[in-house]
């Protein structure tokens, strides 16, 4: 009995801290301590949460930016792994592109968004378009980085045991390198959402940014906060996504096994 | 800890034999003049060697004397600078399927299960096969293990099993057991042994420590500087017990030619020394 009660404690405990902040939060609002235009309450926050879900306003966002940042993902991702595979493997492929890739990297891409704009106006091109290019590097290094220190130890006894050319990649490399590319797309997918959160931002007419903007110019304070709430979940979505991935393809791996028992 | 299993020691099992029988015989192996430069070292100096089939060969010298080189240029991982390297009188390159190299370390595939670590290589249904040679070594409860889960001890004993599976004819160990307690070190060597009794395979067992050495061996081969110091037949009977009288003189006169204690003549026999200690009693 009191370790069952001590289970739930054990599990309740993280979400004591979250609970006192929301309590205080409505209390402080009610209290009249904090304007409500300043910070609404979270009981505001839900009825305006609620109001959007109803009027179908919500989810026509929320598709919006996910198929964007999706997108973006995409491209950004393949190019980003394509491009690490091929500096990666070949020697010609490193002398010639990754000084180049290097220096592009280190252009801020946000820096671009008001040539992006000039380009490609401020239509669905644009944004996804900013979010390959924010989501191509971190997988590109990762990816670069995950051959490059793959056990040369272990590709000599590959070697030794027959294997090259696409037996090689995928039975030693590809597996050897994904533990990196997974960090990669993990550090991307934060990426993703910081980026497409700021393009809409900027110049959009449909997203969650959008609406975010749009309620700006109204003083809907509480319409505000939820659409901030939306791209945290959003970011956690994408948090939980990739640690689904590792787990899934990293099982052989001590760090990312879950309490299974050492033999 | 588990105890060695000597699957061998009774009835041998032929359900799955897919080789024809010869090629479970060991190949004769011939160094010729081998030579092995780096840049202005000269790590191996013109190695003359002949070895028969099925014959267990010891070489034992200090670190740095040429003795994993000298492994490695048979299993052709590098190239010689000068001489050549014969398998069954063919250029060794032919035969490099029938050839398989064990390391200091295993060197197994973290990602993959153990079982398929032993199938590495290999094509069509090898499934039972690698099941098979795991428990040869005495490991087929952990087929279906991770790598990491494994104690040194057992990593290395499915390092042994993957080269098992090819049915090697020639087995090349670059001081496996170097890395092992001494107790799981002792139960490797047994292992190592009664699998090379069984099979008829020629092996070429790099070590630093002379007992396993001699342990082991039909024959000692001390390398230093390059060449060899010392080529001592062990004709010793098997199981051989550590500590018995007639194994501590043949360790004792490897040990003094590789610490350079005395001038040892190069090419002899241990069993001389057998009988002497045999009527000192």
């Amino acid at each position: 009995m009191s370790r069952h009660a001590a289970r739930y404690l054990d599990r309740a405990l993280p979400w004591l801290v979250p609970v006192v902040v929301l309590i205080a939060w409505q209390a402080v609002v009610e209290l009249g301590w904090v304007s409500s235009r300043t910070m609404p309450a979270p009981t505001a926050v839900g009825a305006a949460a609620w109001e959007l879900a109803r009027s179908g306003q919500l989810f026509d966002s929320l598709a919006v930016s996910t198929r964007r940042a999706a997108l973006g993902f995409l491209f950004g991702g393949s190019a980003g792994l394509a491009l690490g595979l091929i500096v990666g493997l070949s020697y010609w492929g490193e002398r010639l592109l990754d000084s180049t890739i290097q220096m592009v990297r280190n252009i801020p891409h946000l820096a671009m968004i008001p040539l992006v704009i000039l380009w490609f106006g401020i239509d669905e091109t644009a944004k996804v378009f900013l979010v390959a290019i924010g989501t191509a590097f971190p997988i590109y290094l990762n990816t670069f980085h995950g051959i490059r220190n793959i056990d040369r130890n272990l590709m000599e006894m590959a070697r030794s045991y027959g294997l090259s050319g696409t037996a090689l990649f995928r039975e030693v490399i590809l597996p050897g390198a994904m533990p990196s590319i997974l960090v990669g797309v993990r550090y991307s997918l934060g990426l993703m959402w910081l980026t497409l959160i700021v393009a809409e931002t900027i110049a959009a007419s449909d997203g969650i940014g959008y609406l975010a903007m749009n309620a700006r110019q109204f003083l809907q304070t509480d319409v505000v906060v939820v659409t901030i709430l939306l791209y945290a979940l959003l970011g956690k979505l994408a948090d939980e996504a990739a640690r689904f991935l590792e787990r899934r393809w990293l099982s052989w791996h001590p760090a990312y096994r879950k309490s299974e028992v050492m033999a | 800890m588990t105890r060695v299993t000597f699957p061998y020691r009774g009835t041998r099992r032929q359900s799955n034999v897919v080789a024809p029988e010869t090629s479970s015989t060991g190949v004769r192996l011939g160094l010729r003049g081998l030579d092995k430069r780096f840049g202005a070292t000269h790590v191996l100096d013109a190695i003359d060697l002949a070895i028969t089939p099925g014959q267990f060969v010891a070489i034992v010298g200090r670190s740095g004397c040429g003795k994993s080189t000298l492994l490695r240029l048979v299993a052709g991982l590098e190239t010689a600078t000068d001489g050549e390297i014969r398998v069954d009188d063919q250029p060794a390159a032919r035969h490099a399927a029938d050839t398989r190299l064990m390391f200091q370390d295993a060197r197994l595939l973290p990602w993959k299960r153990v079982v398929d670590n032993v199938g590495i290589g290999l094509r069509g249904r090898w499934q039972d096969r690698a099941r098979e040679v795991l428990h040869d070594v005495g490991l087929a409860d952990k087929a279906d293990a991770w790598p990491a889960q494994l104690s040194g001890g057992q990593q290395q004993r499915v390092a042994l099993a993957r080269a098992l599976i090819h049915r090697p004819r020639l087995l090349l160990l670059d001081e496996p057991l170097g890395a092992l307690d001494a107790l799981t070190r002792l139960e490797m060597q047994s292992l190592i042994e009664a699998l090379w009794q069984h099979h008829g395979f020629t092996v070429l067992l790099v070590t630093h420590d002379v007992p396993e050495a001699v342990q082991l061996a039909d024959r000692v081969v001390v390398l230093e500087q390059g060449g060899v110091g010392l080529d001592l037949a062990v004709d010793l009977p098997r199981p051989r017990e550590a500590a018995t009288p007639a194994v501590s003189a043949v360790e004792g006169r490897v040990l003094d030619r590789v610490l350079g204690r005395s001038d040892v003549p190069t090419s002899t026999t241990a069993s001389a020394t057998r009988s002497r200690t045999a009527s000192a009693r």
